[in-house]
């Protein structure tokens, strides 16, 4: 695959990359607090919106890189400033622009020390993240990838519980880790080809030994990101003492940067090694459907509840994405984008339990929602959401996810079942405890509803909910030309 | 015959949603709150009578509310089959409303305004089940009843409710997940949409489908829709017997259970359709599967001395007449199946509104303590033995017609075991509704030990009026089955 020319105009993706970085250095001029939230919500609704008209000008018909930029940056090395966005990565750039904001709102009162330096890593975290979504040179990729590493950690480390440091640092040796791998993977590459360039990688006849050991460090370094059973146990740390808007970037961007590096990398450049491969890869992900529902079951933290979910959510998307079907790998893809929306808002809302309980116990929360009806009526959406409800959008994500695993075989669906199962249990258990509890609750007739703010904080993730579930012909309609692509160059791949 | 798209549907399923929104806000008003109950059943009935004449002329009603994507959508349609259910819960629901309130305020239960808005989004569920047009809107209602049903088990808030709420929401929600939604997904790779046939002959699946596939997932509907109170997966019925009895009468004898049987004949006939049923030979073992379900829940009701678990087994053993009579694939089989969805409806509901009443007037849930009741309470037994006497199948009142074609519909499939398995069932019917009856009225009374306790009378009129009301349609709808028999006519292959 050839890179397009590129596109005439203003820099979109530039701006998108660097405004967060031009605003988090202004930010630093701020006084800490009020001066500093504010710029800081101003700054990343602005580019928020101005994401937007990314839609405007993106051409869902073509498989091809879009908005594409292309600068020459180390010439001697083979490295260039090369962007570019396809129907997979607009998505989730959309996903990093708009959900950014709603981190900066649902700080607003959880974070009071070092407001400064904390909406600073924020923004810092924000221009890592779209970077690595438009990336289309390996080693600028790279550079987007590593770069969140330390913002991200220090997130947990300075801002978190109290386990907060132990967190971070598993945090950090568990991701650089697989970093290494992908770096031995990119120089592999390049050493191979002569290029840097990802488009240029895709779609190359290497053989299939070269290709399995290239898939086994993308898959490890990828792997470890989403993460798959068992490269799993950094998650519940660090979510768990994450702050609220850590959690959010964790679970909504940061774990679809591994899923996204299969779709990006593993399939089209590794054909040969997905094709042999898959097989191990689908029921690794039923592993992590059936092991994150039952860990999810036994929980009585309400974060760990969410973070472990992520487990069995995150399997969902990995059995859509190697089931390499169009209705498999499609659903995969759209769950990626469900769960970023709905674990972002089951985190929120946990995180607005906590600033009014003190606690994450499910049992301490029992009842809670007979004082609080309007945060409980948002919690049972995010809910039944989660447990995929019909009409919401995790529903239509796992089923056509399903509907691949059934193509791929009998078994493989019947065996992610249970699956689909524990997760109504874990769901509809909080749900129950949340809104009814059992007959001696704790007093909760002090605690107040949610007010104003968090309504605007919680809604737009409800519009979503419904909104994919209702009517996700739009959606997928921006990723279908680029996954159907993406499953040409397997099948011509196929001996 | 024609099909139509038709706005009055949407209308149909959005008076109980708004209703229910209205409902709740109208809850510090008890009066206004009992009136927008009302209401919103009335304009619901009122709109499913206005689809009668066309559904009788033959026409289809569809309207589509979201295309998710292709193959895949939220449509309703009114058929003859909706027609059987729509009306009777719609119709229903009216008579609940009164009844409802009376039970409540008489017992002064708490978070009524809950109560009258989880009532009205389960008919929501109930109404969209009858107007789906495919399988995919048929299980999001399925979903929505499941849901929307938990506060009204768990109402009061016990031990004993969670309990029962607990077991309702696993045993209802872990088989949709784990078996309606794997086989309707299945379906779909299979088929390329969810849609249900235009009759109930042909069915959906394609020639030559593998029979191991096509009897797996039939099996996965018949259990996988557990509101239909098959054994072994019945026990969330008796379970839900901890809810007030205006829940059990009208959720658990009309709405939610009859969602359960309405979605399983769907399938049944408009998924798999006749042919495909008698050609891969699930007609009669289905048949006899569900006799054990029959006479089964009868023994069980036999010994249980409180009114409504005795209730709740005979529910079980009835709804598993409904499934009986269409898989005997012929044409007096299913028309008596899909009758009694009808005609024991009426009855049943009556039943429980009595049960009901004879706890508000006597505060008794024992039948062994219900001696001379009935001479106090004559209205109220009366009814009882009416609804009763349809229960077992006399000639006269409603269920005798369900009975009558399900032994002609036994006899053209040429099964004397399975007359004998109705016959049996109507021997037990006898066994365990007569004595209740007979105890009433011509038992000794009970010695009040307490003093303090007023003398039992009738119940207020709020709720002796509805019971007596449902249990003289039992006698009308005995006499004259026409009104509901027109529509099955319509559904026969």
């Amino acid at each position: 695959m050839n890179l397009p020319e590129p596109s005439a105009g203003l820099p979109i993706l530039s701006i998108l990359i660097f405004a967060p970085l031009v605003a988090a250095a202004v930010a630093l001029l701020l006084p800490a607090g009020r001066a500093v939230r504010w710029w800081a919500l101003l700054a990343t609704s602005a580019i928020g919106l101005f994401s937007l008209s990314l839609l405007f000008g993106f051409d869902a018909s073509t498989a091809e890189f879009q908005y594409v930029e292309q600068r020459a940056w180390i010439p001697l090395l083979g490295m260039e400033y090369a962007l570019g966005i396809d129907g997979i990565s607009l998505l989730l750039v959309l996903l990093t622009t708009l959900i950014t904001p709603f981190c900066v709102l649902a700080s607003w009162t959880a974070v009071t020390l070092r407001t400064r330096e904390f909406m600073v890593c924020m923004l810092i975290m924000q221009t890592a993240m779209t970077g690595v979504f438009t990336a289309l040179d390996f080693v600028l990729f790279f550079i987007f990838w590593e770069s969140m590493l330390i913002p991200m950690s220090i997130l947990i480390g300075v801002w978190g519980g109290s386990g907060r440091v132990y967190a971070a640092i598993k945090f950090f040796i568990y991701t650089m880790a697989g970093s290494v791998l992908l770096i031995v993977a990119i120089i592999a590459l390049r050493l191979e080809t002569g290029t840097f360039s990802i488009p240029a990688l895709m779609d190359q006849p290497y053989d299939l030994g070269f290709q399995l050991w290239i898939f086994g460090a993308f898959f490890i370094s990828f792997a470890i990101k989403v993460p798959m059973f068992p490269f799993h146990t950094w998650l519940p740390h660090a979510h768990v003492q994450a702050p609220t808007a850590g959690s959010v970037l964790l679970a909504s961007i940061l774990l679809k940067m591994g899923t996204y590096g299969f779709l990006r990398f593993c399939l089209p450049i590794t054909p040969l090694a997905t094709l042999e491969l898959a097989p191990f890869v689908l029921w690794l992900s039923i592993i992590a459907i059936i092991y994150g529902g039952l860990a999810a079951l036994a929980q009585s933290d309400l974060k760990k509840i969410v973070a472990y979910s992520s487990v069995g959510h995150m399997g969902f998307a990995t059995l859509g994405i190697f089931s390499l079907v169009q209705n498999g790998t499609v659903g995969g893809a759209l769950v990626m984008i469900n769960h970023g929306v709905t674990t972002g808002a089951l985190f929120i809302a946990v995180g607005i339990l906590y600033e009014r309980l003190h606690t994450r116990d499910l049992s301490k929360s029992a009842g809670v929602g007979k004082h609080m009806p309007v945060f409980a009526f948002f919690l049972g959406m995010f809910c039944l959401s989660s447990l995929a409800f019909p009409g919401t959008n995790s529903f239509i994500g796992e089923f056509l996810v399903l509907g691949g695993a059934f193509e791929v075989s009998l078994a493989l669906a019947v065996a992610a079942v249970p699956g689909v199962v524990i997760a109504a249990a874990y769901n509809l258990r909080i749900l129950q405890r949340v809104a009814y509890g059992g007959t001696n609750n704790p007093d909760h007739s002090a605690v107040a509803d949610i007010g104003l703010r968090e309504i605007c904080l919680l809604t737009p993730f409800l519009v979503f909910i419904l909104w994919i579930g209702l009517q996700p012909a739009p959606f997928i309609g921006i990723m279908e030309a680029s996954i159907e692509n993406i499953l040409e160059i397997i099948s011509r791949a196929q001996p | 015959m024609e099909t139509i798209s038709d706005p009055r549907l949407l209308i149909a399923v959005l008076a109980p949603l708004l209703g229910a929104g209205l409902i709740m806000l109208a809850g510090k008003r008890p009066n206004l709150r009992e009136g927008v109950s009302f209401a919103t059943a009335l304009v619901l009935f009122g709109t499913v009578v206005s689809l009668i004449p066309g559904v009788l002329g033959g026409n289809t009603y569809t309207w589509t509310l979201f295309e998710l994507l292709p193959g895949l959508s939220f449509t309703l349609r009114a058929d003859a089959l909706s027609m059987v259910f729509a009306v009777t819960a719609s119709f229903l629901w009216i008579v609940a409303v009164f009844y409802s309130a009376g039970y409540m305020r008489g017992l002064g239960e708490h978070a009524q305004t809950r109560f009258g808005t989880c009532f009205a989004l389960a008919l929501f569920g109930a109404v969209g089940c009858a107007f789906s047009d495919n399988l995919l809107t048929l299980y999001l209602f399925y979903e929505i009843v499941s849901i929307t049903t938990y506060p009204l088990v768990a109402h009061h808030q016990d031990r004993e409710g969670y309990a029962g709420g607990r077991k309702y929401l696993a045993y209802l929600t872990a088989t949709a997940k784990g078996l309606v939604l794997p086989a309707m997904v299945l379906l779909y790779v299979l088929n390329g949409n969810l849609d249900f046939a235009h009759n109930a002959t042909d069915g959906v699946l394609a020639e030559g489908a593998h029979r191991g596939i096509v009897t797996g997932l039939y099996i996965a509907f018949l259990i996988g829709f557990a509101k239909n109170g098959l054994m072994p997966l019945h026990q969330w019925l008796p379970g839900a017997m901890v809810a007030p009895t205006p829940v059990s009468a009208l959720l658990h004898a009309v709405a939610v259970v009859k969602v359960g049987v309405f979605a399983t004949v769907r399938v049944m006939l408009y998924v798999f359709g006749t042919e495909a049923m008698a050609e891969f030979n699930l007609g009669l073992p289905t048949a006899w599967f569900v006799s054990i379900t029959i006479i089964v829940a009868s023994i069980i009701a036999l010994g249980k001395d409180d009114l409504k678990a005795r209730l709740a087994f005979s529910t079980v053993s009835q709804l598993a007449y409904i499934i009986l009579g269409v898989a005997l694939l012929t044409p007096y089989g299913i028309a008596g199946g899909i009758i009694h969805i009808a005609n024991h409806a009426f009855a049943k509901i009556t039943l429980f509104f009595c049960a009901g009443a004879i706890y508000v007037a006597a505060h008794q849930k024992k039948i062994s303590r219900m001696g001379g009741l009935g001479r106090v309470m004559p209205w109220t037994f009366g009814a009882f033995a009416v609804a009763s006497l349809s229960m077992i199948g006399v000639p006269g009142v409603a269920g005798f017609i369900s009975k009558w074609h399900l032994l002609l519909g036994s006899w053209d499939a040429g099964s004397v075991g399975l007359i004998l398995v109705l016959l049996t069932s109507t021997l037990l019917n006898a066994a365990y509704f007569g004595p209740v009856v007979y105890h009433a009225f011509f038992g000794k009374a009970e010695v009040v030990d307490d003093a303090a306790e007023p003398p039992a009378r009738e119940a207020s009129a709020l709720m002796v009026v509805p019971l007596v009301l449902t249990a003289a349609i039992s006698v009308l709808i005995g006499i004259f089955p026409g009104f509901f028999m027109q529509f099955v006519q319509l559904v026969l292959p």
